[in-house]
């Protein structure tokens, strides 16, 4: 802290950061809420909000928390082990394979989930592949899977990365003495192991199911637009059908859903942080 | 207003840190000042752009949109982000009745008047009437695009979409009007038609084509359709020399019960601050080697009848698809069907998306 000599120049340091927040984070935000809760006229209405309980609508929002909770499971049940993996290895060896994962992201978002359009397609390369060793073709493009494979595929390294963080940070020590106290492989695991990487868990689970759950690209690319999410319907409202209140109105709700996910979050911490 | 006050203070703060970057380069932009330009994607010859700049001096900014309505919500907002947009037919009238685009003064655009055939400018006054604001620029039919080795049923109507032999083979428009415009033909009523019995039956059937349809696409029709991805498509005429060049069993057919007419025309916006060079812009488009060398490369029909008449290729010249016989299929252009019509159809294609 000697780079800061008194608060007043902290207080100036922050001052970016400070007009970057509200620049991007609250003045949009606000927006967001005033177009919402407000119709063409200008006036108080909460009738944009209300839209989510019709029929399409909520169809939509079901599937899409439905969708992202089966990917956040499946990424949590292929991160964890591989977190465990990685942290048991040498320095060396781990950073080589954590590099691994992340290489993939240098590519851009789009372009990954494009390419699995062109490998899952009837005539894509891995169905090439598979008859020509004539096993049978796998029909999965324009499905609900193809989608929930895009969204693991994709948010998958924001998983492995604050669990293998977390476990990472786990004292051998506490593991020996759990050992040494009598306690076997699996009871260590649930005692020890797996209470010490909750929050790298939360923070995996939490970076995996909201964009899951908001995406918009994966499910118009990898499923035809024949499966509508609500990220595509909010998306609509801006981009086609151009109603802003109804598109800001929805994304109250899924802001709702957003903020019980943090809430959790936050209380499992602090229970976490008790024990 | 307290509306406009909320986008103004966001945009005031965004756009302060744009002004002091722009300025700078401003220096050494063209000498006859800028021109802010809003097409759609893939739909000039890039090289046209380049010598426009260099025979005139001005500095050309191209954006690309990739539906009407992205257009609009841009132009919605500010009509003076761009000077000279080329939107579609309906979104054209939309424009007008919204007061968002000027009329032209067709003295400073003489090519339009010389070049264009007369055809087009009576098909334009379906959505400008008088030909006040709008210089087509391309135009088309849509139709179905299918292959030859996979369909051996005779298509000529768009119930070979409802076939249910071509299940998981078939790829429509993921656009409102284009989806809504197959089914309400079909039912034998109007393209444009606000009647709310007439659009639920589209609905209905559109909800009972949806198993059979592979995937709602837009561009990717083509290269899906060349890939051999599927086998029957809905797609615009410009595509059709294109990807039967690349596939050659590849047919495309403008099916009986009609179809829709489109034209893209240039307009210039409301708020243009450029409008001396947007003038100059759409003479340059309707200039006659310049419309051909756009359509050599886009494939998509040109009404230049100067351009028409020079094509080399003899078979694209006397193309039924390329320039289709307007009298020997029922067609209608699109029109704005008001802010009721407009929601209409966009909670009833709300319901065949989000159905199963």
């Amino acid at each position: 802290m000697k780079l800061f000599k008194n608060r007043q120049s902290a207080a100036l340091m922050a001052l970016p950061y400070i007009l970057w927040a509200v620049v991007f984070i609250v003045v949009p935000l606000c927006m967001v809420i005033f177009y919402g809760i407000t119709d063409d006229n200008g006036s108080f209405t909460m009738s944009n909000i209300a839209t989510i309980a019709e029929s399409g609508y909520f169809k939509a929002l079901v599937k899409s928390v439905l969708l992202a909770v089966i990917s956040t499971i499946i990424c949590f049940l292929l991160a964890y082990p591989l977190g465990m993996i990685l942290s048991s290895m040498k320095l060396k060896r781990n950073t080589y394979i954590v590099t691994l994962f992340i290489l993939p992201m240098w590519m851009n978002f789009l372009l990954r989930t494009l390419t699995w359009m062109t490998l899952l397609e009837g005539k894509g390369v891995i169905n090439t592949v598979l008859s020509f060793f004539g096993l049978p073709g796998i029909n999965i493009i324009n499905t609900s899977s193809a989608i929930v494979l895009g969204m693991v595929y994709n948010f998958l390294p924001f998983m492995i990365l604050p669990i293998y963080n977390s476990l990472s940070k786990i004292d051998d020590n506490v593991i020996n003495a759990a050992r040494d106290l009598g306690a076997g492989t699996v009871q260590t695991f649930l005692k020890i192991t797996l209470p010490l990487s909750a929050p790298g868990i939360l923070s995996g689970i939490t970076m995996v199911f909201i964009p899951a759950l908001t995406t918009f690209a994966i499910s118009t690319m990898l499923g035809g637009s024949k499966i509508l999410l609500i990220g595509n319907i909010i998306e609509q409202q801006f981009t086609q059908a151009y109603n802003w209140h109804l598109g800001s109105g929805l994304s109250i709700v899924l802001m709702i859903f957003i903020f019980i996910n943090m809430i959790i979050e936050s209380m499992a911490d602090k229970k976490g942080g008790q024990g | 207003m307290k509306k406009r006050f909320l986008s103004v203070a966001l945009a005031m703060g965004l756009v302060a840190s744009a002004v002091t970057a722009c300025s700078g380069g401003n220096s050494n932009a063209g000498s006859n000042g800028k021109l802010y330009v809003y097409n759609w994607g893939e739909y000039i010859d890039e090289d046209v752009i380049k010598q426009f700049e260099e025979e005139t001096g001005i500095d050309v900014v191209y954006d690309m949109f990739e539906t009407n309505e992205i257009m609009y919500a841009k132009l919605a907002n500010d009509t003076s982000a761009y000077d000279v947009v080329c939107p579609s037919d309906y979104m054209i009238q939309k424009l007008i009745e919204n007061d968002m685009v000027q009329p032209l003064n067709f003295d400073n655009i003489p090519n339009a008047k010389a070049n264009i055939g007369e055809q087009y400018w009576e098909k334009s006054q379906d959505f400008d009437p008088g030909n006040l604001y709008a210089v087509p620029y391309c135009w088309g039919t849509v139709g179905i695009l299918y292959n030859k080795t996979m369909v051996d049923d005779v298509v000529d109507s768009w119930d070979i979409l409802w076939n249910e032999k071509y299940s998981g083979q078939i790829l429509m428009q993921d656009s409102v009007r284009d989806a809504y415009m197959i089914s309400l033909l079909r039912n034998g009523y109007s393209m444009n038609t606000t009647d709310p019995a007439e659009v639920s039956k589209a609905t209905e059937d559109l909800i009972a084509q949806k198993p059979l349809v592979q995937a709602y696409v837009i561009d990717q029709v083509r290269d899906k359709m060349i890939g051999e991805e599927a086998a029957i498509g809905v797609i615009y005429s410009g595509e059709a020399i294109y990807t039967a060049r690349e596939n050659p069993d590849l047919v495309y057919v403008v099916p009986k019960e009609g179809t829709n007419i489109w034209i893209d025309s240039w307009v210039i916006t409301k708020g243009s601050k450029n409008v001396e060079n947007a003038e100059k812009w759409i003479d340059f488009m309707c200039r006659g080697d310049i419309a051909l060398k756009n359509f050599e490369y886009i494939t998509y029909s040109t009404p230049n009848t100067e351009a028409q008449a020079n094509i080399e290729d003899e078979d694209i010249k006397n193309s039924k698809v390329a320039f289709p016989d307007l009298d020997s299929f029922p067609s209608e252009a699109y029109k704005y069907l008001g802010a009721d019509g407009d929601k209409l159809y966009s909670e009833e294609w709300m319901k065949v998306k989000s159905a199963n």
